[in-house]
């Protein structure tokens, strides 16, 4: 049985479907905290929860029996800056700060390593299942790393981490104004990738420089993993050979822009997207709610509305607040005005949870 | 001794009795109430040892600007009172 968790501005949500077939709200924690991702293992016992305190700073709670019991883990820490190394953000001329201001992906390897992403844009990993976390220090040492500018936070951060299934050693990452990074070592080196990228805010001659790029947010085929989709700033893309080359699609009503997509585990060629007007105009074309999905590897796409709201409505989906189950029969995703939709058809038609939300963050189906 | 006690608003995240510890800075006096206390620290500090943003320190009933609340010295009897900065909405 399929189960999502739901982030809120407010607060960690369960969402389970009811045996009349109404989806419904059945569990909450963490009431009026921040809780920016979650990572749910073993079938959701096992939840590793993030939460963004505000004042007391960003931590971890994990469970290991579905909820009923949480516990403080242990958090990503930036090791001390040595003095003098002060390093000034190349848009907003601030101090990049060694510390973390947000906890904003986590990915968990086949080998048991947990991965997290933090705004500023550190990468950590833990190697005892949460128990202690290090900061990959190649890539934060990385001196290309320094023209990593971020977008709407103050600081660049890494939103996607894709582990390959069968490889470990390879960790692609996606960063927020700073590109598509990759290892084949585990973490040891990185290169930039993503020729086929362009960046359509930066001046002409520069749109294709790779640390340039800011992908939305990267997804992967669970089946083919090779598979990639991008929602990136200013555009939908696709790679066939793990984020070295990307096709973009232009015709793709009602917008290319957007926050969030999703690909069938189990065929490359679907994938879903949740659009809005575009980077100055971040609401839903003519204030009508859609998702976009492709069938056929991004050839055509289709606007899907049943059970969407009519307009007048101003629904904002954030890059995290879609997502699909294993067996890719169930779509959820949530908005920045608290609405949760389900969709058991493909995206065909969308069942409402709840619009009285606070502010979704991420979407998650248990794994 | 330095008295020290926690807003109760962090009550809801982590334990954090009040309790005298030794010191001669607001910096010491903190570091020897985190050894008894190493949960409480993360929620005072940041990942480079500074008080966090959205944290006030009172010395006595003074706040202690936070970029010198550290290095600021205390004395046997004094009390420090770690609050919540009213912020955010």
């Amino acid at each position: 049985m399929t189960r999502f968790l739901v982030g809120t501005r407010k607060g960690l949500f369960r969402v389970e479907k009811q045996s009349h077939g109404q989806w419904a709200i059945v569990e909450s924690w963490f009431l009026g905290e921040p809780v920016p991702m979650v990572l749910a293992q073993k079938q959701g016992e096992d939840i590793l929860a993030c939460l963004d305190l505000g004042h007391f700073g960003n931590k971890m709670r994990r469970t290991r029996d579905g909820g009923a019991t949480w516990k403080e883990e242990t958090v990503p820490s930036y090791p001390e800056q040595p003095e003098g190394q002060k390093e000034i953000d190349p848009v907003r001329g601030l101090e990049v700060p060694w510390s973390v201001k947000l906890l904003w992906s986590l990915a968990a390897s086949p080998d048991g390593t947990l991965w997290c992403g933090t705004i500023p844009g550190g990468l950590f990993r833990s190697e005892d299942d949460g128990a202690t976390w290090s900061l990959v220090e190649s890539l934060w040492h990385d001196e290309r790393r320094k023209k990593w500018s971020g977008g709407g936070y103050d600081f660049a951060g890494i939103h996607s981490i894709l582990i390959h299934p069968e490889n470990p050693q390879q960790i692609t990452v996606g960063v927020s104004v700073g590109g598509v990074w990759q290892s084949q070592d585990g973490g040891a080196s990185w290169e930039v990738i993503g020729e086929g990228l362009r960046a359509e805010y930066m001046p002409p001659e520069m749109a294709h420089d790779l640390e340039a790029q800011d992908p939305h947010v990267i997804v992967s085929c669970a089946a083919a993993p090779e598979q990639l989709w991008m929602q990136h700033h200013n555009g939908i893309f696709r790679s066939h050979d793990w984020g070295r080359t990307w096709t973009e699609f232009h015709d793709v009503k009602p917008a290319v822009f957007g926050f969030a997509v999703a690909v069938h585990p189990k065929d490359p060629d679907t994938a879903w997207f949740v659009p809005a007007v575009k980077d100055e105009q971040r609401i839903p074309a003519e204030a009508r709610p859609v998702v976009t999905r492709t069938q056929d590897g991004g050839k055509s796409f289709s606007i899907l509305s049943q059970g969407l709201p009519e307009p007048p409505a101003y629904d904002l989906v954030f890059r995290h607040a879609l997502d699909i189950n294993g067996d890719g029969s169930i779509l959820a995703f949530g908005s920045t005005t608290g609405s949760l939709w389900i969709s058991e058809d493909q995206g065909e038609s969308w069942q409402v949870v709840s619009e009285h939300l606070p502010p979704i963050y991420c979407v998650r189906a248990d794994q | 001794m330095v008295r020290i006690s926690f807003t109760p608003n962090l009550l809801r995240h982590v334990q954090t009795p009040a309790d005298a510890v030794e010191g001669d800075s607001i910096g010491a006096a903190l570091e020897a109430y985190f050894q008894l206390n190493p949960t409480a620290r993360s929620y005072v500090l940041d990942d480079q040892g500074k008080v966090r943003k959205h944290i006030a320190i009172f010395l006595n009933r003074d706040m202690i600007p936070a970029s010198q609340a550290l290095a600021t010295a205390v004395r046997a009897q004094d009390e420090l009172y770690v609050a919540q900065a009213l912020s955010g909405g």
